[in-house]
């Protein structure tokens, strides 16, 4: 009974891993194909510069791809914690494992939000 | 083809030794033996010492779930001429503690099942004058999956979340408080939700999924822990947005 | 004689074996387990990947285009191969295991698990060509 009053944060870190597991099997595997392979390797021709600009600068675009990239980036926390606790069974350093997983995905939400904000 | 086979089977006696190790039996492998007939076979002919639990024979009792061949499974459901040539490998239940040769300590199981209240809960019974609670075949489709668990524990054994964290609360459990939640005559899930969503509840499992690849029963626990944190997460974000008007035993999962 | 006998109850020693770091090398299942939870590395990388991308074009032309050179870099484009296996696979597994957990309910039937497979799957084309159409008109 002793947790009756505290509000549990398992859910919500499940929710932010689950919404970053649709977003980013939804969005990325386009993305890396033609980011990742199909420009570089001249498959097909790269978005020019003039064409991408604008179409990176509608809010709607930054504001889903903030969206995307602050739960990808939770999705990878949660999904790396339990990697860490059960193929390294460090569970005992869950304090550090927390701090570097939960923690990196704020630091690159925040940097994600900086960047986005200020590409015009 | 063979007409024997040999079994290597896992004795600890703590009498005596330490730790475990290998002891083969030959055995006679007709066509229609399982596992356990080896065993007994064994027990009865060979080395009377032997210790492992069964009891129906039939695959619904649950008690004779052993490794076999580094599997989890019920030893009266698995033909030992599926292992011809053969050696065949019979293991004690693995993520769980050994008290002797194949038997298993299982009281942290017996108390997990426990802790889900597994029993119908009514903030008011129905007196008996009125009648028995009444269940149409689509309310009964609800749940009836997940109440054909037979407490063998093949799941525990399969699942590495238990086997690294004996707190774990378990698929079978899970499974087992699903069957009450989605069971139109219970109005408990408020009452399973505080056990269900502790950090050893259902917030422990990664979705393996070997739980349900390994369940004689067709139960799917994995499944049923997946819905349960869909319920919780969905639960909480709402809790958020009404905070005070939703009534908790409302909280039917989905 | 005097008193009860006493017992002392036998407590036989339990053995409990521990589970070995290399547990997930065991079974192919556990193996793909663990891939696929790995794939999670991946998609962090890329974030960053667009990250630099986004980046490049605020700075202009000249930094969109270096981004591009750098995309061709043999070891970045090695990175991004795999990143491609990794980011399908989540996918794929990912869209494969939904139904098991959002078992939906119109009125009081079940929607057939395989439709909802069905939904997941359709969207991810949608989404993807969508992707194309904005990138490659």
């Amino acid at each position: 009974m002793a947790k009756s009053h505290r509000r549990p944060i398992e859910p919500l870190l499940w929710v932010l891993f689950s919404g970053g597991g649709v977003a980013s099997a939804m969005l990325m595997p386009a993305l890396v194909f033609l980011f990742g392979l199909a420009f570089p390797l001249g498959w097909l021709p790269a978005t020019t510069y003039e064409h991408l600009r604008p179409v990176l600068l509608h809010p709607l675009t930054r504001l889903v791809l903030f969206g995307v990239c602050m739960l990808s980036l939770f999705h990878w926390a949660h999904r790396f914690k339990y990697t860490l606790y059960d193929g390294l069974q460090i569970k005992h350093l869950n304090e550090a494992v927390n701090t570097f997983c939960y923690g990196g995905a704020v630091v690159g939400s925040i940097v994600a939000g900086y960047v986005l904000s200020r590409l015009g | 083809m063979a007409d024997r086979i040999t079994m290597q089977v896992s004795r600890y006696r703590p009498e005596i030794e330490s730790d475990a190790q290998f002891e083969e039996f030959e055995v006679p492998c007709p066509k229609d033996w399982v596992v356990l007939d080896g065993l007994n076979y064994v027990k009865d002919q060979v080395d009377g010492t032997l210790s492992y639990r069964w009891s129906c024979r039939m695959g619904v009792c649950g008690s004779c779930g052993m490794m076999v061949n580094g599997e989890p499974k019920l030893t009266c459901a698995t033909f030992l001429s599926d292992y011809a040539p053969g050696p065949v490998k019979v293991e004690p239940l693995r993520n769980f503690p050994v008290v002797r040769d194949l038997v298993v300590e299982i009281g942290d199981f017996m108390r997990k099942l426990v802790s889900v209240k597994p029993w119908i809960i009514r903030k008011e019974e129905k007196p008996i004058s009125q009648g028995e609670y009444l269940q149409t075949p689509d309310e009964l489709d609800e749940y009836k999956q997940y109440s054909m668990c037979i407490n063998c524990m093949l799941c525990y054994s399969a699942c590495p979340v238990y086997g690294l964290d004996p707190g774990f609360i378990g698929p079978a459990a899970i499974a087992l408080a699903q069957r009450y939640n989605l069971d139109s005559r219970d109005e408990g899930a408020a009452e399973r939700q505080e056990i269900l969503s502790q950090h050893e509840g259902i917030w422990g499992c990664t979705f393996v999924g070997e739980c349900t690849e390994v369940c004689p029963k067709h139960v799917d626990p994995a499944g049923a822990i997946q819905r349960y944190k869909l319920t919780a997460a969905t639960d909480y974000m709402k809790s958020f947005i009404l905070p005070r008007g939703r009534k908790a035993d409302e909280a039917k999962p989905v | 004689m005097t008193g009860s006998p006493i017992y002392r109850e036998h407590h036989p020693k339990w053995l409990r074996p521990r589970m070995s770091t290399w547990w997930w090398l065991e079974k192919w299942a556990f193996v793909k387990f663990i891939l696929r939870e790995l794939s999670s590395v991946f998609v962090a990388w890329f974030v960053v990947y667009l990250l630099l991308l986004f980046r490049a074009v605020r700075d202009g032309d000249g930094a969109y285009q270096n981004f591009l050179a750098f995309s061709a870099n043999p070891i970045v484009l090695t990175v991004n191969v795999v990143t491609l296996f990794f980011v399908v696979f989540h996918a794929l597994t990912w869209f494969a295991l939904a139904p098991r957990a959002m078992v939906v309910h119109i009125g009081k039937k079940k929607v057939p698990p395989f439709l909802i497979g069905v939904g997941n799957y359709g969207g991810w084309i949608m989404v993807s060509a969508g992707i194309f159409w904005f990138l490659l008109r």
